[in-house]
């Protein structure tokens, strides 16, 4: 194990923040580890890197991490990483969430961050269950399962987060289980470098309340079911693994410092426009941009241009 | 560190409160705005979409209002003056992320342009509901800071001193407007040339760096994220390096310094205007639009040889309380004009002690109060 060392060393807050709030069995202690190692494999550098969390065990998950971190409210973290990432684009944002805080609270945010696709990378472990609160069912838990607020069985359709990312328009999707330790941490840093709106859903085990509720008492078994319950192949009965989604979608980012750019320009040409006498020659970048503009406006701003640029 | 910046010279103009807001934001150096289309605060962000993008700074339209004041938090980590602006129903929404910026003390600007309410109310109808709500409506005992303009000048004012506050004391400031003020068109001269604050940065080594340390004053400095100073922000409580505690030692000398740097600096905070008030037998409190209809009954009592004065309240909270106690010493009583049920009055009632009379011109249905009826009052009084 001494070679596991750096990482604790170089990501950890060890000195200062174990144990952990996690219980026994728990799969975030797992998926934390796949997180750093992920990040380890891009040699980022830690000053660059924000972890931003929302509210339940899975939000807890940064605390231990020598990040810039920061621990939102319930549901709110894509929110929260969306302004982070617009005023500091520099940074590389990672976004981490359980089931209940990205599906159900956080629902909007979530198709929304995936319409808008900001480059951030959406890390949801998805344990089927509200662990912090002891165990009510979430957006994800299956129909028929326990627990303590569907004592009787749940009767709620559950959402495919994956299906769901990919419908709202995430440019890249993938899934995997704290059963696949080495999987996980390959697309945790393959997320990360997507430029884009990434998704990585990891299958957690709570064995202490999910587990207990629906017949898998311990984390082995439940991390057995991980094993002979998915597949990297499309197989009927298993849940797929892997690279789900990866497409090229324009980056809002990049849309928005474009939009900056012509904002600029247009606001030079109306101060041009404003003032003859000072106007300076168009230079043929200003001339190609207003070429693909469609507006009414744009053309009268064209317009002013081909005027200014024939003195 | 305080800068005074030159603004643009203009002559002057025909504009509209909310249009004042949205110069204000500009000239207090506004890096990011985003906010959800609402009534009667839209004209707000319809400028920020025109203005931001020119300058390099961010416009973003959120999914709603909760992602809005999420983002501005989120961009004030990153080291961006941020405000977002909405109306009664978005206000609410956005509560719990006011108290998050509160238990964090992330600055961020807040404008709320009231309607007449509760729930849908009347969108385009002007009203002074939210008073109470600026003050309560995140959960949980807090400071906050409310500054209410009553005129186009004072929005423009009053933003940049929103910002301000906001910078200085590293607290969420709400600019409570109305539907009045911010759809108000007024002649305004050149706007004041106002002194900039932005927050105070750490100098010292990243390993010395506590975002909490209750030991460097009222308001430790802030780092933005990805500046080298690598620390954790949680609206757990937590100690002086943001780090969560369940440790009462920790816990107590922070809420104390949360709540000293606004209690503690009223004198810089607190800002009301006074007209007459030395002399008044009877004193109007009032703020906002309603403090238009104050002002004229209050000229209006004056020829008739009435002894009335005006207290205006441009910072809703805190509020003037050693200045009100004062003043219920000195006049008879006070009358105090506010479109609501009576928020703040409950307050000037509690500050008077029985030691001066306290009634109230109230009006809550979205039309504003007139001078004639807070006349009479004065004459009835």
């Amino acid at each position: 194990m001494a070679e596991k060392l750096p990482y604790i060393q170089d990501y950890l807050r060890s000195k200062k923040r174990f144990p952990t709030v996690w219980c026994p069995g728990c799969g975030i202690g797992i998926v934390a580890g796949g997180i750093i190692r992920g990040i380890d494999r891009l040699k980022l550098n830690k000053d660059e890197v924000a972890i931003v969390s929302g509210i339940g065990c899975t939000g807890r998950m940064p605390v231990y991490m020598d990040f810039n971190t920061v621990h939102t409210t319930h549901g709110r973290a894509l929110a929260f990483a969306t302004g982070l990432k617009l005023a500091k684009p520099s940074l590389k944002v990672i976004v981490l969430m359980g089931d209940g805080d990205a599906l159900a609270i956080g629902g909007n945010h979530f198709i929304h961050a995936c319409r808008r696709n900001l480059d951030l990378t959406a890390i949801i472990v998805n344990n089927n269950t509200y662990g912090m609160t002891g165990g009510q069912q979430s957006p994800t838990t299956l129909l028929g399962a326990r627990s303590t607020n569907a004592p009787y069985g749940n009767i709620d359709q559950p959402f495919d987060t994956c299906f769901l990312a990919k419908a709202a328009g995430a440019a890249f999707v993938a899934r995997t289980t704290t059963y696949h330790a080495g999987e996980m941490e390959r697309l945790v840093a393959r997320a990360i470098s997507k430029k884009g709106f990434a998704v990585l859903e990891v299958l957690s085990q709570c064995p202490v309340f999910y587990g207990k509720m629906n017949r898998m008492p311990t984390a082995v078994e439940m991390m057995q079911w991980f094993r002979d319950n998915t597949s990297t192949q499309d197989v009927v009965g298993r849940i797929r693994r892997g690279v789900l989604v990866d497409r090229e979608v324009p980056e809002y980012g990049d849309e928005y410092r474009k939009l900056v750019g012509s904002a600029q320009e247009q606001k030079d040409i109306r101060e041009r426009k404003k003032s003859p006498a000072t106007v300076r020659l168009a230079g043929p970048h200003e001339a190609v941009a207003v070429e693909h503009e469609e507006s009414e406006k744009s053309a009268e701003v064209a317009k002013a241009v081909e005027v200014h640029g024939r003195k | 560190m305080p800068t005074t910046i030159k603004q643009p010279k203009q002559s002057a103009r025909f504009m509209q409160g909310n249009e004042a807001i949205a110069e204000g934001a500009l000239a207090a150096g506004i890096g990011f705005f985003a906010a959800y289309p609402i009534t009667p605060a839209n004209e707000i962000s319809e400028a920020m979409a025109r203005e931001l993008p020119a300058r390099g700074a961010v416009f973003i339209q959120m999914e709603d209002e909760i992602a809005s004041m999420a983002a501005v938090i989120g961009a004030s980590l990153g080291g961006l003056k941020a405000a977002t602006a909405t109306s009664g129903p978005g206000f609410s929404l956005m509560q719990e992320q006011i108290g998050y910026a509160v238990a964090t003390e992330i600055p961020s600007v807040v404008i709320d342009v009231q309607r007449a309410g509760p729930s849908t109310g009347q969108p385009t109808f002007g009203a002074q509901g939210d008073v109470m709500q600026a003050r309560w409506g995140t959960h949980g005992d807090h400071p906050i800071i409310v500054l209410s303009p009553s005129s186009v000048s004072e929005c423009f004012a009053l933003t940049v001193r929103a910002f301000n506050l906001a910078e200085k004391y590293r607290t969420p400031v709400i600019l409570l407007a109305d539907e009045v003020v911010g759809h108000m068109r007024e002649r305004v001269s050149e706007f004041p040339v106002m002194e900039v604050v932005s927050r105070a940065r750490p100098e010292v080594h990243p390993e010395w760096y506590f975002p909490y340390d209750n030991d460097l004053g009222d308001v430790p400095p802030l780092a933005a994220f990805g500046d080298g100073y690598r620390y954790h922000v949680t609206g757990l409580f937590h100690d002086k390096s943001g780090f969560p505690t369940q440790r009462i030692d920790e816990i107590d000398p922070w809420f104390e310094r949360l709540f000293h740097k606004i209690e503690g600096n009223t004198d810089d905070i607190v800002e009301v205007s006074e007209e007459g008030t030395r002399e008044a037998e009877i004193v109007l409190v009032s703020y906002g639009a309603a403090a238009r209809s104050a002002r004229h009954a209050m000229k209006m009592a004056a020829a008739d040889g009435k002894r009335v004065g005006l207290l205006k309240l441009k910072t809703l909270w805190p509020l003037p309380e050693d200045r009100i106690k004062e003043l219920a010493r000195s006049a008879k009583g006070f009358i105090v004009v506010e479109m609501n049920r009576g928020q703040v009055r409950l307050d000037i009632e509690r500050l008077a002690a029985g030691r001066a009379a306290v009634e109230g011109v109230h009006r809550f249905d979205g039309e504003m109060i007139s001078p004639t009826s807070v006349l009479k009052a004065i004459e009835e009084f």
